[in-house]
């Protein structure tokens, strides 16, 4: 087991120094998910209420779409160099993979959300600080949902010819729990929970992250078969 | 062959009859009127799409355990008539919402996860046209019918929190005797239905697949 985690902690090191020496992701990613807020704030019009009380909601869309873009090159990346195939040569449970992959992204999507919500919370007028530890579980929870399954999905779609278009379909039906969850559950907690159901929302989130997880580990070996 | 032959008839006679049945046979409903008789067909379909897909998870499981070429093509056969009969349910909700509940859409959670149910398995079909090797599309669709299974009460659950106006879902114990019959025949009939068209295109892929595998310079 430790052996598994070893290894897993050297990909999930070994990716986050690539982009640390590059640099191109995250200032990118940072950018996108402004443009996806603003984007979507020019759509539905300058009205400041409404705008407030579709914020958890835009948020969560903003974090879905630019993870997506940076899953699909979480493998594109290796794929370029041959490296998936120079992986797998390595002794050791094929898992270590994914779950270093999994690690990764989890790091990257962190530092997206440590910025995007201080942001959001004011561009959109809402009192998040006031809330910050519910909204960081919340996150937490969302994130490792988004990232478990899109993990899996990124590597299953690498070697696909239209796959920008794939990953997306195959995520985004599977992440509508994780899209349900986590707005309901900020929207809950910007409102002060007035009906009672955040942890009904959090519950959902959690159970969520626990059975993808399960089933896409012990999956995982097989599409990395050849 | 003849065992499927004798399905297929059977399939052909009894959805006949049901429908024959349900559309003039038993009364009208009392409050719906006539376009209650939709019951007959929309929930029998509704019903295979989800046997098919159940179906899909089996035959992936087993094919993911075992590996022979034969659970995959199965469950390929299983996913094109789920998404077929899952079509089917929201067009013939659909016509059957307008005049009832005053739309053709509502955003109900059966509804939602019922068309999210419907693009995972295209996302299935697609996933299988990415390679041309019989043994790593049929892992790579495995997969995704393991997985796609998986999600279904997920999402379901999940939709469900977020709203909810579909009535409870109708069996031969919710209406009268008559309307019961009526349906529990067409159950009947449409399972059939569903077996003889995965025979037919379990079949067919067999052929492809031999086809496939002797190359185009053989072929004649």
């Amino acid at each position: 087991m430790s052996e598994l985690l070893r290894r897993a902690r050297a990909i999930l090191w070994k990716d986050l120094l690539t982009e640390l020496r590059t640099k191109q992701g995250l200032s990118a990613m940072l950018s996108f998910a402004a443009l996806v807020i603003f984007l979507f704030s020019f759509a539905i019009g300058p009205n400041t209420t409404l705008l407030a009380r579709l914020a958890g909601g835009l948020i969560w869309v903003a974090i879905i779409f630019t993870g997506t873009l940076s899953l699909g090159r979480a493998f594109q990346t290796e794929e370029l160099a041959g490296g998936v195939r120079l992986l797998r040569l390595y002794p050791g449970d094929p898992r270590a993979i994914y779950l270093g992959k999994l690690g990764a992204n989890l790091v990257l999507l962190a530092a997206l959300e440590a910025v995007l919500f201080p942001a959001a919370a004011v561009i959109f007028q809402v009192d998040l600080v006031a809330h910050i530890g519910p909204i960081a579980l919340v996150a937490v929870l969302g994130t490792i949902g988004f990232s478990a399954i899109g993990t899996f999905f990124s590597a299953l779609t690498v070697h696909a010819k239209a796959r920008e278009l794939l990953l997306p379909l195959l995520l985004f039906p599977a992440l509508v729990p994780v899209v349900v969850g986590a707005v309901g559950a900020t929207d809950a907690i910007i409102g002060g929970n007035a009906m009672g159901r955040l942890g009904g929302w959090l519950q959902l989130l959690a159970a969520y992250d626990v059975i993808l997880f399960v089933v896409c580990v012990w999956i995982f070996p097989v599409i990395l078969e050849e | 062959m003849k065992l499927e032959r004798s399905l297929g008839i059977l399939s052909l006679v009894t959805v006949a009859a049901g429908t024959v049945a349900g559309l003039f046979i038993v009364p009208a409903d009392r409050l719906q009127g006539e376009v209650q008789r939709l019951l007959y067909i929309h929930v029998p379909i509704a019903w295979v799409g989800m046997l098919a897909f159940f179906f899909v998870f089996l035959m992936s499981l087993l094919y993911l355990v075992q590996r022979k070429l034969d659970w995959d093509l199965l469950a390929l056969a299983g996913v094109e008539v789920g998404v077929l009969a899952i079509g089917l349910t929201l067009v013939l909700g659909s016509i059957w919402a307008k005049p009832t509940w005053g739309v053709w859409w509502e955003w109900d959670p059966r509804l939602v996860s019922t068309a999210i149910l419907g693009i995972i398995y295209v996302g299935y079909l697609i996933v299988r046209s990415m390679s041309d090797d019989p043994d790593q599309r049929a892992r790579w669709a495995a997969v995704i019918g393991v997985l796609g299974f998986v999600q279904v009460p997920v999402v379901y659950l999940s939709v469900f929190w977020w709203r909810s106006l579909h009535q409870p879902p109708s069996s031969p114990r919710s209406m009268a005797s008559a309307f019961g019959a009526v349906m529990l025949f067409s159950f009947a009939a449409y399972t059939i239905a569903f077996a003889y068209l995965i025979s037919r295109r379990y079949r067919l892929a067999r052929r492809q697949l031999a086809l496939e595998l002797r190359g185009p310079e053989e072929s004649p």
